[in-house]
């Protein structure tokens, strides 16, 4: 009998059938719906014979369209997700007055606020931003594709294999409930004991050199494959504001590596870095942690600045006023991000002149970002405005984002952040900036970008719907959230004793279901988009009159995006191709050279998946044989020299004399 | 959140909100808006810090917000503006003013930041006891040793002799020294009303100080969660007058129970929603022990291990002798504690979904049966007997190997 169990220990590590949450009403309800729903997808996959088109043309693609689809696509499954928690977040306490416990017991509600914050930040905000930058970036450089290709899709099926963990300890042992950067000794081995901390760890891992590979390759593709003639200063400045989110990724990201990686070694290998035992220090921790974690916001606001800065420019028919100083505003932005940390723990004991340091710091940051609001609105000026959708969420970011910028310098001075640090004017303060600020700014650019990907324009009926109700769900869900920290109420609180704060959270709970309705109406968009994408048709490749090279192609663009390689003089590159009478070639075309599929990227993230699965359960057979796999694997790949080909010269001429008939047919 | 403001004395009229705007204090003064209307000196002078940074940056975030609805009105695209100019993208003055607008406010409130930080540090003993009034040389402050521990709160009196849970009480107009820590992980101390919040770390010692002005019964919990039983960990701050305070003292010395080690012992164990406790002796080493992370016999304090350090280190030998460093978990040397990696496949245990915190099973024993029972442990969380102590139990055979 004993022998049977350790056997069964060692194969099973710590799984038993007790990790299985079966006495959970909601978790098994969910679990109904993802199953029938899962059945149906891959039922109606099976249907209609879509493997072997899914596996061939999206799973194993190098294209950086499709994996920007994808990352879209994933951020979106994960959004929903994320929003769910928030939902129940936000009923707990809203329930949870007069001795009601709620509904929710501690167990279950703390590993909801870490879920929702991990999943927001690493497998919505990162996947969506990562996702438009790989769309456009290359796009508006005039390049074929990124640097590495085979790198992308790889980076791609990582963070998915990341997503996949999280996801996965929704239904088989637990999440971490350690808040979402899980603070030690609390995260230690000695306090959580059990397997959430270490999915937590393993998802954020994998995940992590998805990211960091992704910037690597990103910043490689614009540092080194710009059009002839586009110097650094004729850069879009969304290529700009990406080239910055991603030296800030390959310098921030080991950090959270490094930091994990040192985690784990006190839970698995019985370190003291950061245990109360041996003298461990939990402090280098919280400073490692926001050394990557400060960096990370500005990872996040960047690109959405630079699809601000592109949007208001083309909906106000004006070139962008002060490029110059935008670009200049970026880089000090990024630049700074480096030397604020300390903000995070003003509360933590350091002496007032480090704080101080670090308060002003913060606050240094504000001119530059004052600068960039004051170009858009200067932008405005003196400009025809079209009020399009992407310009609806531009104008409501200029009035949501200064009030998140406010309180933010307000938390950056130090005595006034003691009273107000972790409070919920801290939490409205940060859902202010990465809902108003990076959220508005991804549904600006895929209303923006949509019909350049698809070829056919976003309902403007649902798009506003959601718009509005998005806007208006926000103010309500957040402004009672700077009211309660004002009251001294205090984040992940699960119940409360004063019966008169009641009223707050119910109009909190209020908001976020207004939002969860602009976010029904968003899923309606797209779906009656989809459904009438013959009348929405933008066959012109420049729905909006663009100004940027990614509109001097067709909708969507074919796979080699530009059949001749343009030459830029001019930083709205397509706008003087326009004024300059720009004649669209049609002969002399020539084969072009393409990396071929592969799909050694979702092997290895799916034998990364397993790994992280033998290390969250001590399956350490699993984790061995996963781990040599993914080495044999990756070195296997080095050896396939069957990597690229040519687009034959004639499908080139047949793609390009369709898009001059269909040109052709404008006028 | 139940601050009692003292009738007769709108905070309006307080000397320091004299030149803040009364229409931004308009909508506060109905409502129990702790950190706006507290009663504390050094809180009142944060609420005033944010009062002043709100309205220096309003000065341009208000005009922002009024240019982006004028611009977005007057050049919508059916205004068919006659100056419209495509080409127009740079103006050195208008370039000049966006950027130096928002340097000359962050340059002053860089100059406010740099004096308040410092004026307020927790760190700095308080030099007044209100707007009006200095403290009086040679007024010695209360001092007060808080532990925040799983999930109540212990503050020891050492001028006293005496100790409380999950109550704290201090006398009107004399500063108050708090010197804290925590038994376990992190928490953030902190009394809206009283003064901003500082954390209590295991192994270190933060320190912050105070003074209250306005009597009252003032909420004061932790600000960091700290596990399961975080939402429960809250105390209550009676700010008295002297007499009351005398009184107070009184009544816990007479009400016997003495929190000597073995008391601290079984006090430390992880525990929801304590009753109020106080204590009317206490072990004088008490706090310093526990900065130390050596209140549990056996266990080799910090600072006397630094102090080895200091002198040089206690040579190579001393690599192997860990004796007393272990401090996490319930007996400090509890096998769980090691590396997943240095386990025995016994050791494991399982990760049962429906673990109950702070009751880990022992070594071996898979949790069976009623566990879900259990689910909720913030019902109900028996005390745990309080486990036998071994001053002298050898250190974990593990240590030894390396």
């Amino acid at each position: 009998m004993s022998d049977s169990y350790t056997l069964a220990k060692i194969i099973f590590g710590r799984l038993t059938w007790e990790s299985f949450p079966i006495h959970e009403p909601i978790l098994i309800g969910t679990f109904i719906m993802v199953l029938i729903g899962g059945i149906g997808v891959v039922g109606a996959i099976t249907k209609y014979r879509l493997w072997g088109y899914l596996w061939t043309e999206w799973f194993t693609t190098v294209d950086h369209k499709r994996i920007g689809i994808m990352y879209m696509i994933l951020g979106l499954i994960m959004f929903l997700r994320g929003f769910a928690d928030a939902i129940m977040m936000r009923l707990q306490q809203a329930m949870a007055f007069n001795g009601s416990e709620g509904y929710l017991n501690a167990h279950h509600y703390d590993q909801i606020f870490t879920a929702h914050g991990v999943i927001m930040i690493f497998f919505v905000a990162m996947p969506m931003v990562t996702g438009l930058m790989n769309y456009i970036v290359p796009l508006q450089i005039g390049a074929r594709d990124v640097s590495f290709p085979f790198l992308n899709n790889f980076s791609f099926w990582m963070t998915t294999a990341g997503a996949v963990t999280v996801m996965m300890s929704l239904f088989v042992g637990e999440f971490a409930r350690t808040g979402w950067l899980a603070y030690p000794p609390l995260s230690g081995i000695a306090y959580s004991p059990d397997v959430g901390v270490d999915y937590y760890i393993w998802a954020l891992q994998i995940a992590g050199v998805g990211t960091l590979l992704s910037g690597v390759n990103l910043i490689a593709t614009i540092v080194k494959m710009r059009a002839p003639g586009m110097s650094m200063m004729k850069m879009p400045i969304f290529t700009w504001t990406s080239l910055c989110t991603n030296v800030l990724i390959v310098a921030a990201f080991p950090v959270l590596t490094a930091v994990l990686a040192l985690l784990s070694l006190d839970r698995y290998a019985g370190t003291a870095f950061f245990t109360n035992d041996f003298g461990g220090n939990a402090m280098m921790y919280v400073n490692l942690i926001w050394i990557w974690g400060h960096p990370e916001v500005y990872i996040l606001i960047l690109p959405a600045f630079g699809i601000f800065s592109e949007v208001t420019s083309t909906f106000s028919g004006k070139r962008l006023f002060g490029y110059t100083s935008m670009v200049y505003a970026t880089v000090v932005i990024t630049i700074l991000s480096y030397i604020v940390w300390l903000h995070h723990f003003f509360t933590m004991g350091s002496g007032a002149s480090v704080n101080s340091f670090f308060g002003i710091t913060t606050m240094v940051i504000s001119i530059p970002t004052g600068a960039k609001i004051f170009n858009w609105l200067f932008t405005m000026y003196r400009g025809r405005i079209r009020f399009e959708l992407p310009m609806m969420w531009t104008v409501a970011f200029m009035l949501t984002f200064v009030v998140g910028g406010m309180t933010g310098v307000l938390l950056a001075v130090p005595p006034a952040d003691f009273v107000l640090h972790n409070s919920l004017f801290l939490i409205a303060h940060f859902h202010n900036v990465i809902i108003g600020g990076v959220l508005f700014g991804l549904f600006a650019g895929i209303n923006y970008w949509w019909p350049k990907a698809f070829g056919f324009k976003l309902d403007t009926v649902w798009g506003k719907r959601s718009f509005w109700l998005w806007v208006v769900g926000f103010w309500f869900a957040f402004m009672p959230l700077y009211i309660l920290g004002l009251m001294g109420v205090t984040r992940r609180m699960r119940v409360f004793d004063d019966p008169s704060l009641q009223i707050w959270f119910m109009i909190a709970a209020f908001g976020a279901f207004m939002i969860a309705a602009g976010i029904a109406c968003m899923l309606m968009q797209f779906y009656v988009s989809i459904r009438d994408r013959e009348k929405l048709r933008d066959t012109t490749g420049d729905p909006w009159d663009g100004r940027t090279l990614e509109w001097a192609t067709s909708s969507p663009p074919p796979d080699y995006n530009f059949a001749f390689t343009p030459v830029i003089h001019d930083g709205d590159a397509w706008a003087d191709m326009k004024k300059r009478g720009y004649q669209r070639p049609v002969e002399g075309f020539r084969p072009i050279h393409m990396p071929s599929n592969t799909g050694t990227g979702i092997i290895l993230a799916g034998l990364s998946v397993a790994f992280s699965v033998g290390m969250i359960w001590y399956m350490w057979w699993l984790a061995a044989i996963s781990f040599v796999g993914i080495l044999a694997v990756a070195i296997g790949h080095t050896f396939n020299y069957k990597r690229d080909f040519h687009i034959p010269v004639e499908d080139v001429v047949r793609t390009e004399g369709e898009r001059t008939k269909l040109l052709a047919t404008q006028g | 959140m139940s601050t009692r403001p003292i009738p007769g004395q709108p905070f309006v009229q307080r000397r320091s909100m004299r030149f803040l705007a009364p229409l931004l204090l308009l909508p506060l003064s109905a409502c129990n808006w702790v950190v706006m209307n507290p009663a504390g000196d050094v809180a009142v002078q944060q609420r005033d810090l944010i009062l002043i940074s709100t309205g220096l940056m309003l000065l341009i975030i208000l005009p922002v917000m009024a240019l982006t609805v004028l611009f977005a009105w007057r050049y919508r695209h059916s205004a068919k503006n006659p100056d419209y100019d495509p080409d127009w993208d740079h103006s050195t003055s208008l370039e000049l003013i966006i950027w130096s607008a928002p340097l000359l406010i962050i340059i002053c409130l860089g100059a406010v930041t740099w004096t308040s930080t410092h004026l307020l540090d927790p760190y700095r003993p308080v030099e007044r006891i209100d707007a009006g009034r200095k403290v009086a040389p040679g007024v010695k402050p209360l001092e007060v040793q808080v532990v925040a521990m799983d999930w109540k709160w212990l503050f020891i009196y050492p001028e006293l002799g005496i100790a409380t849970v999950n109550e704290l009480a201090a006398p009107l107009d004399r500063p108050i020294s708090f010197k804290l820590t925590s038994s376990t992980v992190m928490n953030s101390f902190y009394v809206p009303a009283l003064a901003g919040q500082i954390y209590a770390m295991p192994g270190m010692q933060t320190v912050l100080h105070a003074v209250v002005n306005k009597p009252g019964n003032y909420e004061g919990f932790s600000a960091n969660y700290s596990g399961a039983g975080f939402s429960h960990m809250r105390f209550r701050f009676h700010a008295l007058d002297e007499g009351g305070f005398d009184r107070w003292v009184a009544g816990v010395k007479s009400g016997g129970g003495a929190l000597d080690r073995p008391a601290y012992l079984a006090l430390e164990k992880p525990s929801e929603k304590d009753p109020v406790r106080r204590f009317s002796t206490v072990d004088a080493s008490l706090f310093d022990s526990v900065v130390n992370l050596c209140a549990r016999p056996g266990q080799r304090c910090m600072s006397e291990l630094m102090h080895i350090d200091a002198m040089g280190g206690a040579g190579k030998e001393s690599a192997h002798d860990t004796r007393g460093l272990r401090h996490d978990g319930p007996n400090g040397h509890d096998p769980l504690e090691r590396g997943a990696l240095q386990k025995e496949p016994e050791e494991k245990g399982a990760s049962p979904h429906l673990m109950k915190d702070g009751d880990r099973p022992p070594p071996g024993k898979t949790p069976t049966g009623h566990q879900h029972d259990n689910r909720d442990m913030t019902m109900d969380m028996p005390a745990r007997p309080a486990a036998p102590h071994h001053p002298d139990a050898p250190a974990p055979a593990h240590a030894h190997t390396s």
